[in-house]
């Protein structure tokens, strides 16, 4: 049976101490292995403000796993996200082979997102101002 | 041009208006990260609503992984379905 690769990210609700939200993670992780897949990455992106309120919460832990599955898993998988309060979002990818690139790239420090967005905003800027005098 | 002349051809004076490109063409990016929440910003105007192909001048290609990748990140809360006074 040939894996695939996939990417997850999970909202837990805040109301969850720092332990507890670390345990459901650790019950996430344990999923994946159990049912022979293996995890690629992991990235806890820590208590973060929410752009709208879900169920009345404006934060939420978010964890992201990057793994290795066989795509029968995934239904039962996201079933347990369904079953569990805990999760107020859950989205689940498929990776084709451009994302995975990508993912391997932004490890290993290639591409910057976000933080250093602005870095590169203006390293944009700087490419326009160069097809300008052209 | 002077007046005359514009009186003669029939003309105004046209404004040289730089050409739009598509930035993932050009840089050749070809994977757009929807937790990239910053880099979707560009896309979307104020309300937070997906700004037209032809005032980014993305490609077909990209404009429709754009989208895509605006509704995910709508979707995980890292961008707002509506705003106000978003930029």
């Amino acid at each position: 049976m040939s894996l695939k690769q996939y990417e997850t990210v999970i909202i837990l609700t805040p109301v969850l101490s720092e332990q507890q939200m670390k345990d459901a993670v650790a019950g996430y992780r344990g999923l994946i292995t159990d049912n022979g897949g293996e995890i690629v990455h992991e990235e806890n992106w820590g208590l973060t403000k929410l752009a709208y309120p879900i169920d009345k919460k404006g934060t939420g832990f978010y964890h992201l796993f990057e793994f290795k599955a066989n795509p029968e898993f995934i239904k039962s998988w996201e079933l347990t996200f369904r079953r569990d309060e805990r999760i107020m979002r859950y989205l689940t990818l498929s990776l084709d082979k451009w994302a995975i690139e990508f993912n391997q790239k932004k490890r290993s420090g290639e591409i910057k997102s976000s933080s250093t967005a602005k870095e590169k905003k203006a390293a944009n800027n700087a490419v326009v101002e160069l097809d300008e005098e052209d | 041009m002077s007046k005359e002349t514009n009186f003669i051809f029939n003309q105004t004076p046209q404004v040289v208006q730089k050409k739009k490109y598509c930035r993932f063409k050009k840089h050749g990016i070809k994977h757009i990260d929807y937790k990239d929440k910053d880099f979707l910003l560009k896309f979307i105007n104020e309300q937070g609503k997906i700004l037209p192909r032809r005032i980014t001048g993305t490609s077909l290609k990209f404009q429709r992984k754009i989208s895509v990748a605006v509704k995910r990140a709508r979707h995980l809360a890292l961008l707002p379905f509506v705003a106000d006074g978003l930029k």
